[in-house]
C-alpha cells in the first residue's frame, strides 16, 4: 500500500519552523473546530466572529482576557519547565490548588502588615506550597522511578478533595464561619487584595506582571546558567547526563519543585488578584492545570511564547464564558483547546520530517 | 467487621471493578502492541455519552436497546482511539502528549460535555439502564448470591473475556506476534509481521474496551449522564495495567481491589461508620500512588512484563 506523501527525515532544523509550526497548528485546529461546529449544525464563521469580538476587540474584552490568561500563564510555565526536561508534570492543577490554599492562609491571617509585605508573603507561601506538592512527584520519580504522569494526576484529584474538605466538609480556618447555607471561603483582608496596573486604559492584573517576570527568570535560568544546561543534557540523554556527573535525581526534584512553585504562584494570584477567597468550586471548574499543558505544548515550551499563547487561549476561554448559552454550549472551548493540543503535537512532526510527494517507484522505473 | 459487610463490599467491588477492568484490559492490548494510550479517560467519557444517547433514542425491546447502546459506546471509543493510533503510529508523534490531548479534548469539559449538551443527554434520564440480573434465581443465596449471581450481564462478559484474552495473548500465534511487536518491532518486522497493522488493530480494540467501560458508568453505575462522570477511572485503569503486569488475570484482581476502594465509602456510610467521606474519596487515588511506588521500586530493573518498546514510535527506515 502506497501513501500519496511520505515523510523524509530532516537533517537540519530551519529556524522559521519555530514560529511556523505553532501558527500552522493553530490554524489547523481552528479549521478542525469549524468542521465540528458545522457537523453539529452551527455556523463556524459566526461562532469564531463572536469569539474574536468578545475575547479580543475592545478594552473590556481585553481586560477579561488578561484575567483569564493569568492562571493559564502560570500553569503553562509550570508545564513548560517540567516538559522541557522530559518530566511530564500534569499535576499543575493540584499544585495550583495547593498554592491557593497557602496564599489564602497568609492572606487571611495578615491584617496589620504593610500592603507590600502581605503581597510578598502570599506570593512566597503560594510558591512554597506549590513547590512542596510538586516535589512529592519529583521525589517519587527520582527515588522509586514511579511514573510521574500517573502520580501527578492522582495528586490532582487528592488536592481537589482537600479543597472540598477545607471549604465544604469541615470548619477549617479557610471557611467563612458565617456561611451556613452554602459554605464559602473566608475573605482575605481587604488591604491584601492585589492591585491592578492600568496601561493604555486596560487594567493589567499584578499576577500577569508577575508571570512576565517569572517567564524572564525561567529564560535566564534555562539559557544562561549551569543548572539550565544540565537540564538540557538530561532532556537529551539521561544516561549521558549521569556519565557526565550530573546529579539527575536531585535535578528532577528541583525541576518538579520549580514547576510546582510556578503553578502555586498561579494559585496565589487567583486568591490575591481575583477571587480574594479560597474558592473550592471555582478553582476546580477552571481546569487551569490542563489548559496549561495545551498552552505549553503550543508554545513549544518557550517561556515567552507561553505568555503569548496563554493570552490567546485566555481570549478563547473568556469569550466562551461570555457567550455560554444555547448557541455556545459548554464543552466547546475545551474541545477547541484539545484540538489545538492535537495539532500542536502533530505539528511537531514537521520539526523532524519533511513531507514529500511519494514518487519513489516512478523514479525507479524511469532510471 | 461482620461477614455481611464483607459480602456487601465484595459484591460492589465486582460491580465497580468491572468498568475498571474493561478499560484496563483495553490498556493491556494497546500497550502489548507498544502503544501507550493516556487518552483512556477521555475515551471512556466519549463511550459513556454515546451509550447514554443511544439508550435514550434507540427503540425496540429493552434488551435490544441495551445491546445497541453498548455497541455504539464501544464504536465511539474505537473511533476516539483511532485518532490516537493515527497520531502515534502514522504521524509518529509523542505518545504521551497525544494521549493527554485525547483526554483534554474529549474529557469532562471537552467534547463529551459538548455532545451531552447538543444531544440533550444530561437533560433526560436513562430509562433503560443495564440492570443487575438474578441468575438462575440464586441472587438471594447467602454470601455467593450477591457476589456471583446478582451482577450485570457485562460482569459475566468480563469473566469470559479474561479467559479469552489470556488465551489470545499467551496461547495463540497472533498473540505471540503481538507481543513481539511490543517488544521489538524491528525483529517483528523482519519476521514479516505487519507492525503498523498490529498496532492499529490493538489500539482500536483497546479504545473500544475503554468505551465499554464508559458505557458501564453511564448505564449501570450512575445511570445518568454527568459531565466528567468517570472521575479519574481512566487514569486508575492505566495504573492497573502496570499493577497487573500487562496480564489480563492480574488486571482483574487489581480492578476488584480498586472497585472495593471505590465502594467502601457507600458501604460504610450505610452502616454509620464514622469516617470522613473525603478520606474515603481520596483513598483510590492515594492507593494508586502507593501501589505504583511498591511496584516500581522493587521490580524496576526486572521490568516485569512491560513491553520493551512501549511508547516508542516505530520507524522502518531507522535501524
Amino acid at each position: 500500500m502506497r501513501t500519496p506523501v511520505r515523510l523524509e527525515r530532516r537533517l537540519e532544523q530551519p529556524r522559521w519552523l519555530n514560529w511556523a509550526i505553532p501558527v500552522i497548528s493553530l490554524v489547523t485546529a481552528l479549521v478542525l473546530g469549524a468542521i465540528v461546529l458545522w457537523l453539529t449544525g452551527k455556523n463556524p464563521l459566526e461562532v469564531y466572529d463572536r469569539i474574536l469580538e468578545r475575547g479580543f476587540l475592545g478594552k473590556r474584552p481585553l481586560q477579561g482576557t488578561l484575567i483569564t490568561a493569568t492562571p493559564f500563564a502560570f500553569t503553562g510555565l509550570c508545564a513548560a519547565v517540567a516538559f522541557r526536561m522530559g518530566v511530564i508534570n500534569i499535576g499543575g492543577e493540584g499544585q495550583f490548588y495547593v498554592g491557593a490554599i497557602g496564599a489564602a492562609w497568609v492572606g487571611i491571617a495578615m491584617t496589620g502588615q504593610p500592603v507590600g509585605v502581605a503581597v510578598v508573603a502570599m506570593v512566597v507561601m503560594g510558591m512554597l506550597f506549590g513547590a512542596a506538592y510538586g516535589s512529592i512527584v519529583g521525589v517519587l520519580k527520582a527515588r522509586f522511578n514511579t511514573n510521574e504522569i500517573i502520580t501527578s494526576l492522582m495528586l490532582n484529584y487528592i488536592a481537589g478533595i482537600l479543597l472540598n474538605y477545607l471549604i465544604f466538609n469541615s470548619r477549617s480556618y479557610w471557611r467563612d464561619p458565617r456561611s451556613m447555607g452554602f459554605p464559602s471561603g473566608k475573605s482575605i483582608a481587604e488591604r491584601n487584595e492585589w492591585t491592578d496596573y492600568v496601561i493604555g486604559g486596560v487594567k493589567i492584573p499584578l499576577g500577569f506582571l508577575i508571570a512576565v517576570i517569572a517567564a524572564g527568570a525561567i529564560w535566564v535560568l534555562y539559557k544562561r546558567t549551569r543548572f539550565g544546561f544540565e537540564v538540557g543534557v538530561i532532556a537529551d540523554s539521561p544516561r549521558a547526563a549521569r556519565y557526565a556527573g550530573i546529579r539527575t535525581r536531585s535535578t528532577i526534584v528541583l525541576v518538579m519543585a520549580l514547576s510546582g512553585a510556578l503553578a502555586g504562584l498561579g494559585g496565589a494570584s487567583d486568591v490575591g488578584d481575583f477571587r480574594h477567597i479560597l474558592d473550592a468550586k471555582g478553582l476546580q471548574l477552571g481546569g487551569f492545570g490542563y489548559t496549561g499543558i495545551v498552552v505549553a505544548a503550543l508554545a513549544r515550551f518557550n517561556p515567552f511564547s507561553t505568555l503569548l499563547v496563554a493570552f490567546l487561549l485566555g481570549g478563547l476561554t473568556n469569550a466562551g464564558y461570555a457567550l455560554q448559552g444555547p448557541d455556545f454550549p459548554s464543552g466547546l472551548v475545551g474541545t477547541i483547546q484539545g484540538l489545538i493540543l492535537f495539532t500542536a503535537v502533530a505539528g511537531e512532526i514537521l520539526v523532524r520530517y519533511r513531507i514529500r510527494p511519494n514518487r519513489r517507484r516512478a523514479q525507479a522505473v524511469a532510471s | 467487621m461482620n461477614t455481611n459487610l464483607l459480602v456487601v463490599i465484595t459484591a460492589s467491588a465486582v460491580f465497580y471493578g468491572t468498568p475498571l477492568f474493561f478499560a484496563a484490559l483495553g490498556g493491556v492490548f494497546t500497550e502489548r502492541s507498544g502503544v501507550l494510550n493516556l487518552g483512556v479517560e477521555g475515551t471512556m467519557l466519549i463511550g459513556a455519552v454515546t451509550g447514554a444517547w443511544a439508550s435514550q433514542h434507540v427503540g425496540g425491546s429493552a434488551w435490544f436497546t441495551v445491546l445497541i447502546s453498548i455497541l455504539m459506546g464501544m464504536a465511539a471509543g474505537a473511533l476516539t482511539s483511532l485518532l490516537h493510533a493515527f497520531l502515534c503510529i502514522t504521524l509518529r508523534t509523542n505518545q504521551t502528549v497525544a494521549g493527554l490531548a485525547i483526554t483534554i479534548a474529549a474529557g469532562g469539559v471537552g467534547l463529551s460535555s459538548y455532545f451531552a449538551n447538543i444531544w440533550e443527554v444530561a437533560a433526560n434520564p436513562v430509562d433503560r439502564p443495564i440492570r443487575k440480573l438474578d441468575v438462575l434465581g440464586l441472587g438471594d443465596m447467602p454470601v455467593l448470591g450477591p457476589i456471583v449471581f446478582n451482577q450485570t450481564i457485562l460482569t459475566y462478559v468480563s469473566w469470559v473475556m479474561v479467559a479469552v484474552a489470556s488465551w489470545y495473548l499467551f496461547r495463540t500465534k497472533i498473540g505471540l506476534q503481538l507481543r513481539a511487536v511490543g517488544e521489538s518491532p524491528q525483529t517483528a518486522d523482519a519476521m514479516g509481521i505487519n507492525v503498523v497493522k498490529y498496532r492499529y488493530l490493538h489500539t482500536v480494540l483497546g479504545g473500544s474496551l475503554a468505551g465499554l467501560g464508559g458505557v458501564f458508568y453511564s448505564l449501570a453505575i450512575v445511570p445518568l449522564w454527568v459531565d466528567g462522570m468517570t472521575k479519574g477511572a481512566g487514569w486508575i485503569a492505566i495504573a492497573l495495567v502496570i499493577f497487573g503486569f500487562w496480564r489480563p488475570g492480574l488486571t482483574l484482581v487489581g480492578a476488584y481491589l480498586f472497585g472495593a476502594l471505590q465502594s467502601l465509602g457507600t458501604a460504610l456510610k450505610a452502616r454509620n461508620v464514622n469516617i470522613s467521606g473525603d478520606v474515603l474519596d481520596a483513598l483510590p487515588f492515594f492507593m494508586t500512588i502507593v501501589v505504583l511506588v511498591l511496584i516500581s521500586s522493587r521490580f524496576a530493573h526486572r521490568r516485569l512484563g512491560a513491553p520493551a518498546s512501549l511508547g516508542v514510535p516505530y520507524e522502518r527506515e531507522e535501524r
